[in-house]
């Protein structure tokens, strides 16, 4: 192997090429691939680097996504760190080898470049491919900035792989605008992170070990009266114990690297706001400029964005519905056809409603679907929307309103 | 390479979730899923004059259920075969056919 940087470098990438990094200073033993856009230069970068021994790993091209994730089953498995990337129909084609993953507790860690899921072709971002597969036992976390994705990856091994947890993990970010535009990152020296995330044991995960020497039989067929439901039940316990596990390492990763990183949700002017957009994505981040705009009209604006949906900031959002806040606007960048609001995650923002202490408006909003754009007067759009509703209790009667869910931009003529 | 003590657990009969380890395992053994010849409708039946102890249908069975060695006319373990019938299949010699059970 090359040898390893001594000092921090500010190197400007892309967002896919800042996922590549992130997989390299992890020092992945194996990455399996295949090529889809918007994802594709990140296993492309990784085959570079291999190529070019900076990276000691085990390079698995396959035929397709299943076989990407099932080819990471058997690496994990024997104890190997193991990585891929993917996106949009790709993610949907693993999907079966996601539960293969997730029950078996693999600390595999992807990220996805996030697009818009045919037909019609679409290669932008769009959440829709992520958030259709959310249940399926992930961690799910969005990295809004190119330098938030390459940190990601180095927490998201430390946190999967942590024994009481041992689930898999996604970090996900937008096609294109994040994928493909390039912005400066900073890698730390290689024994900065090596301190931080350490190789994993050489014997492989507590719970499984594959060894040709002591073979075991996993995944076998488990009866209704044995301990199938059982099971399941440790997976949402694991869930539901990670979000301890994710604050302490982002704590822990803030003072090693001098970051600044919050928990599974990051607040913007929040303290004292009563009209707050609740949102994900870059679109998110993004959406502070519409608070400060807001602001300086003199309105108590807030943003909050969900850095992570699996496992769900219950506890953050129920303390912002029982402070001072009186209208929330809750986007999604996704579609769920047919649910209460037409987006997933304003539903479960919304279904957090009923557990709250006091009463808090709600206005639900899909934006950004296929890539289509989003500007931040939009977004101040939304907040003046959110404060109609507080001053006059009067909810949108245009046409982009239907069903009760304002869809931005949805085309109405002159 | 040193020999790992980080075995998985294996699993069976737990009262409690909170004994459970993270996923079920187990060491692979005869009858692991229990007496599967329970499953059959249909037994392969060998006619041992017209068997020429080829091994075929021990090559095939996909189970493991035959027992074959050179020289010997196979024989089958009726208490874990499923009664696929690949054996039948296979046999060259059509010396195995399949039998209603209760017949």
């Amino acid at each position: 192997m090359k040898t390893e940087q001594e000092k921090e470098q500010t190197i400007i990438m892309s967002g896919n090429y800042a996922a590549a990094w992130g997989a390299k200073c992890s020092k992945v033993k194996v990455v399996s691939a295949y090529p889809i856009t918007p994802q594709t230069t990140v296993v492309e970068k990784l085959s570079e680097f291999v190529d070019n021994k900076e990276l000691d790993a085990n390079y698995i091209r396959v035929e397709s996504e299943h076989s990407v994730m099932a080819a990471l089953v058997g690496s994990s498995m024997t104890g190997a760190r193991s990585f891929s990337a993917t996106s949009g129909q790709g993610l949907l084609y693993m999907t079966e080898m996601l539960h293969w993953v997730s029950s078996s507790r693999l600390p595999i860690v992807t990220t996805i470049a996030s697009r818009g899921i045919a037909p019609p072709w679409n290669i932008w971002a769009d959440y829709t491919d992520i958030l259709s597969i959310r249940d399926c036992g992930w961690i799910i976390q969005f990295a809004s900035t190119h330098q938030e994705i390459f940190d990601s990856i180095l927490m998201a091994y430390k946190i999967a792989e942590n024994s009481e947890i041992n689930l898999p993990y996604f970090i996900v970010y937008g096609g294109f605008i994040q994928s493909h535009t390039s912005k400066p990152v900073r890698i730390p020296p290689q024994k900065l992170i090596d301190d931080f995330l350490p190789q994993p044991p050489k014997d492989g995960w507590g719970h499984i070990n594959l060894d040709p020497d002591k073979p075991i039989t996993h995944g076998n067929l488990v009866m209704p009266e044995q301990e199938y439901l059982d099971f399941r039940f440790l997976m949402q316990d694991a869930m539901i114990k990670s979000k301890e596990t994710i604050k302490k390492t982002i704590n822990g990763f803030n003072t090693k690297f001098g970051r600044n990183y919050n928990g599974l949700v990051e607040e913007y002017c929040c303290e004292d706001a009563d009209v707050v957009v609740i949102a994900y994505g870059a679109l998110a981040e993004q959406n502070k400029i519409a608070v400060d705009q807001m602001r300086a009209k003199g309105c108590k604006a807030g943003s909050l964005k969900l850095r992570y949906i699996r496992p769900f900031p219950t506890e953050e959002l129920l303390e912002l519905f029982n402070g001072k806040v009186e209208v929330i606007g809750v986007v999604d960048r996704g579609t769920a056809f047919g649910n209460p609001t037409g987006g997933p995650i304003s539903t479960e923002v919304m279904s957090l409603l009923f557990r709250a202490k006091r009463k808090v408006k709600a206005l639900p909003c899909i934006w950004g679907i296929g890539g289509r754009n989003v500007t931040v007067d939009d977004q101040v759009g939304l907040y003046e929307k959110l404060l109609r509703i507080k001053n006059k209790n009067e909810y949108p009667t245009d046409e982009t309103c239907q069903h009760g869910t304002v869809w931005m931009g949805l085309k109405i003529g002159v | 390479m040193e020999k790992s003590n980080n075995q998985p657990a294996i699993s069976t009969g737990y009262s409690s979730w909170r004994e459970l380890p993270h996923i079920p395992v187990s060491i692979p053994c005869k009858g692991s899923i229990g007496e599967t010849g329970k499953w059959r409708t249909f037994r392969p039946v060998l006619d041992a004059e017209a068997c020429i102890k080829c091994g075929i249908c021990y090559l095939y069975c996909p189970d493991g259920v035959i027992l074959y060695q050179d020289d010997a006319v196979p024989e089958i373990d009726y208490t874990y075969c499923k009664g696929c019938g690949i054996c039948v299949t296979v046999c060259p010699k059509k010396a195995l056919e399949m039998v209603q059970e209760q017949q």
